[in-house]
């Protein structure tokens, strides 16, 4: 996802959190979901609003348009100027901020407890009321093509996970990057930024979410008060864009100044739709547990500190999403080792669990760890709304958490070892090479051999 | 690495307070200061060890060394070489953090208080800090690494630049010393052993604890960790850095943006002039989408994705520091932008309106500065190690209130002269 000013998630956390204690839910006349989330340890509440619309319903010649939008945001309506929603939100004492994804589009504010009613109005106010003035929008667009700039273009490694989506998918469009293509956000228009803004941002189509020291029927209260006159409007229909089956590897390389080659291997892997019947996402994430999930897991064990074939090695799946599922293994190879060596070395490391399987213990670690972080969890008040917004962003709730823990809690070594060797398959492997280049008037390290 | 360090700590020690958080304080037999809040929420603890055994005791010619040194430390111990530390640790649920900067080198410890969990976690850490291997292969290995991401950095153009930028600010000081290929290649076992024992001692120690403990428990866990220190005192601190000289460096880089770097040595950690400063900056560059800078170089021109202004307040002399990255080509007029905003700001100071907003947010929003138990933490061992007074929580609303124009103004008049101001630019037309 890309956060208005933070820096975004590359490559997800292969584990989801879980177990709460006391959400409450109701749901407005409008269509409008509010979730609240207490926790009353100090006087301090996280305000969220999340829109069930993100990168992958945008459509070519316009990607990018979820996250500009998402920048417009904050340029104003007839009662609130450009730039005075940061102001009011400060003056409260407040920190706010927003993030597109490919899934979904939310906006929070960080708020002492008091201060939740005046959000709201924002809130509700931007929900329906935005201008998308041509001129506040021909400043911002140079913001996100700075923004681009930063972030992909002049950052190699981001490039080739760019790449990476955009050889992966052909169809499915995960293919597209959230920020857009440079050359998309070079003739996006207002108009483009108004139309997604008049056909997404209703009230049906979006949800709150308020973790922290706060009530929940209050909360539901100043729910109904502030958003509640807002009037719901059918949305589009939605067409599934399934991904046509990969039928062979695909390779890529980038090039760009590093030092380091990077290596990604993406293999196509499903997604969590039935958290009560469904077996391998929870088999996968297990498996990434027992390959990468603490400094003795094998990768880091065997590549990094006793082969020392690579400076560090790892695997990102989540298998929660709206689109398509891939696992990730990816690397660099230490000086003097190639990447085709780190490719059979990762490829040997799935090889072992295909054939021997793994331990009860690795398998038991990988639970403990588990369980300790549903107590960590607990310690984050953005980080508990956080929690509940992703669930409701891909169709499932908060009251799942609860059964994906308990399934996490079931996954045998058979079922580990049985996911290995259903899904790491050839044919539906992209792999990614960043291939380094020196800056101008330094040694070029040794060429990146593949075996491809 | 350094400067984003260094960036994550300052932003601690400025969020820092809450009115009535209870900060337990003693010594243990040892001589380590504890700094202790109960949180008995959640069944977790957190503890963190700071050491003055960051960067800036570095040898002259041993640059690295702090940090290989905190590096290494956990990659066996006691009885336990890497791989069992980190299984062990899995098993339980418990994770081994921290780091080291330019002034400290910090272990932490989170994990759960269930009585098969908290001793066992408890005794890996203590073997940590009694007995770690700092075995040679290990060493070797982790060299390795530490030279090769070093060599990516350095073609990085922010990277390049904040390494510039600190030898720019302290040339004749530790804090402008970065580690390299070459001088982590020369650091030796012995270097590592003998930084070791003279650095990591209790009384050059300071220990952090939030979580669901009783006082009794806290003393009993903080002496444990302490003992398996030996005693030990604080190192001289070297010469404080002196003024910078004002100077641009421009270095080349084929990157679409410009990376660029203002700023010049300006305060330590307790300088009375810190809460004038602190409430300035966020009407210059510290208050996020409402600074002046946010809205002169991205909201009005469309420069920026990102810039900002922030004091880093060290053990001695910190640095301001502005950054901000652009289109490669309006490198120069960016800068100009920047320039005008900091004179104007440094000649005429906030505006009214402008000095009750910065207090409105930093005041109004200082709750949300504690709200969890990793915060907590992260301010108890700022004031611990820096030895800030208790009750500096308990004060923090009251001195950013107190805050008057002609406070804000002085205190930037002394501390950033914009004529002094080195600028450093990489990939700039």
């Amino acid at each position: 996802m890309i956060m208005r000013h933070l820096l975004p998630v590359l490559l997800a956390p292969w584990l989801l959190s879980a177990a709460l204690a006391n959400p409450y839910e109701t749901t407005l006349d409008n269509g409008l979901k509010v979730i609240v989330k207490e926790d009353r340890r100090a006087p301090t509440a996280v305000h969220m609003v999340w829109y069930r619309v993100g990168s992958m319903d945008e459509v070519d010649g316009t990607s990018g348009v979820a996250h500009v939008l998402e920048h417009m945001m904050f340029k104003g309506t007839p009662t609130v100027g450009p730039g005075e929603f940061n102001k009011r939100v400060a003056a409260a004492g407040g920190r706010d901020n927003a993030f597109t994804s490919r899934d979904y589009t939310a906006y929070f504010q960080q708020i002492p407890r008091e201060r939740l009613a005046e959000m709201m109005a924002l809130e509700a106010d931007r929900m329906r009321h935005l201008t998308v003035d041509p001129k506040e929008f021909a400043q911002e667009i140079k913001v996100v093509m700075e923004e681009r700039r930063m972030r992909t273009d002049d950052d190699p490694q981001a490039k080739l996970f760019e790449q990476m989506n955009a050889v992966a998918y052909q169809a499915h469009p995960y293919r597209r990057p959230i920020i857009g293509w440079m050359n998309d956000l070079e003739n996006m228009t207002a108009e483009d930024a108004r139309a997604w803004y008049d056909t997404w941002y209703v009230p049906n189509n979006a949800y709150v979410v308020v973790s922290g020291d706060v009530d929940h029927q209050e909360v539901f209260a100043l729910a109904r008060e502030h958003y509640g006159a807002l009037a719901a409007r059918p949305l589009p229909a939605r067409k599934a864009q399934v991904e046509p089956r990969q039928e062979g590897t695909r390779q890529l390389t980038t090039k760009g100044p590093a030092e380091l080659p990077v290596l990604i291997m993406g293999y196509k892997a499903p997604i969590l739709r039935n958290p009560a019947t469904d077996r391998d996402p929870y088999a996968l994430e297990i498996l990434g547990g027992i390959l990468d999930g603490h400094d003795a897991a094998r990768f880091n064990r065997k590549l990094v500190r006793e082969d020392k074939l690579a400076i560090s090695a790892g695997v990102s799946y989540d298998s929660t999403a709206r689109g398509p599922g891939m696992i990730y293994l990816y690397g660099s190879p230490s000086e003097g080792r190639t990447v085709a060596e780190l490719e059979a070395a990762l490829r040997a490391e799935i090889a072992r669990i295909q054939q021997e399987g793994v331990s009860e213990a690795e398998l038991k670690r990988t639970k403990a760890q588990l369980v300790a972080s549903q107590v960590y969890k607990l310690d984050s008040v953005f980080g508990q709304a956080m929690e509940i917004g992703q669930m409701e962003a891909i169709g499932l709730s908060w009251k799942d958490v609860d059964i994906m823990i308990e399934r996490l809690q079931q996954v045998t070594a058979a079922d580990v070892q049985a996911a290995a060797k259903k899904y790491f398959d050839d044919d539906a492997l992209t792999i990614g090479i960043l291939d380094p280049q020196p800056l101008a008037g330094q040694p070029r390290r040794q060429r990146v051999p593949t075996r491809h | 690495m350094k400067r984003l360090l260094t960036a994550a700590i300052t932003f601690l020690a400025a969020q820092t307070a809450l009115a009535g958080v209870a900060i337990e304080h003693w010594t243990t037999t040892n001589g380590t200061r504890v700094y202790f809040s109960a949180a008995p929420a959640l069944p977790m603890l957190d503890v963190q060890i700071d050491f003055a055994a960051g960067s800036m005791f570095d040898p002259a010619d041993k640059a690295g060394l702090a940090a290989l040194t905190r590096g290494i430390l956990d990659l066996g111990a006691g009885e336990r070489d890497e791989t069992a530390i980190a299984e062990q640790l899995a098993d339980l649920g418990a994770r081994l953090g921290g780091g080291a900067d330019t002034d400290r080198a910090s272990i932490s410890l989170r994990t759960l208080t269930a009585a098969d969990k908290l001793p066992a976690a408890l005794a890996v850490l203590t073997d940590v800090l009694r007995q770690p291997h700092f075995d040679a292969a290990i060493l070797e290995r982790e060299k390795a690494r530490t030279i090769a991401s070093l060599k990516d950095a350095m073609t990085r153009p922010d990277s390049i630049a904040g390494k510039a930028f600190w030898e720019a600010l302290y040339p004749d000081h530790p804090y402008g010393r970065q580690a390299t290929p070459e001088s982590v290649a020369t650091l030796t076992r012995d270097d590592l052993v003998d930084f070791h024992r003279r650095l990591y001692t209790a009384g050059n120690a300071s220990i952090a604890m939030v979580g669901k403990l009783t006082r009794a428990e806290a003393e009993a866990i903080a002496e444990q960790l302490s003992l398996a220190l030996p005693a030990g005192t604080p190192p001289d601190l070297p010469k404080p850095p002196g003024a910078a000289r004002a100077r641009t460096v421009a270095l080349a880089h084929p990157a679409s943006q410009a990376h660029i770097y203002l700023g010049l040595p300006a305060i330590e950690r307790g300088h009375p002039d810190f809460f004038p400063l602190l409430v300035g900056n966020y009407t210059l560059g510290g208050g996020g989408f409402v600074s002046r800078l946010v809205q002169e170089v991205r909201d009005k021109r469309g420069f920026v994705y990102s810039i900002y202004s922030y004091f880093a307040p060290m053990r001695q002399t910190g640095p301001f520091q502005i950054g901000l990255q652009t289109q490669r080509k309006q490198a120069r007029e960016a800068i100009k932008v920047v320039r005008q905003v900091v004179g104007d700001f440094v000649a005429k100071g906030p505006t009214e309106e402008e000095l009750a907003a910065a207090k409105a947010n930093l005041s109004g929003g200082f709750p949300l500065r504690l709200d969890s138990n990793a915060k907590l933490l992260g301010n108890i061992a700022v004031i611990g190690f820096y030895g800030l007074p208790l009750d500096y929580l308990d004060h923090y609303r009251a001195r950013v209130e107190a805050v008057t124009a002609d406070e804000v103004r002085a205190a930037f008049a002394r501390h950033v002269r914009p004529g002094d101001l080195v600028t450093v630019t990489v990939a700039a037309e």
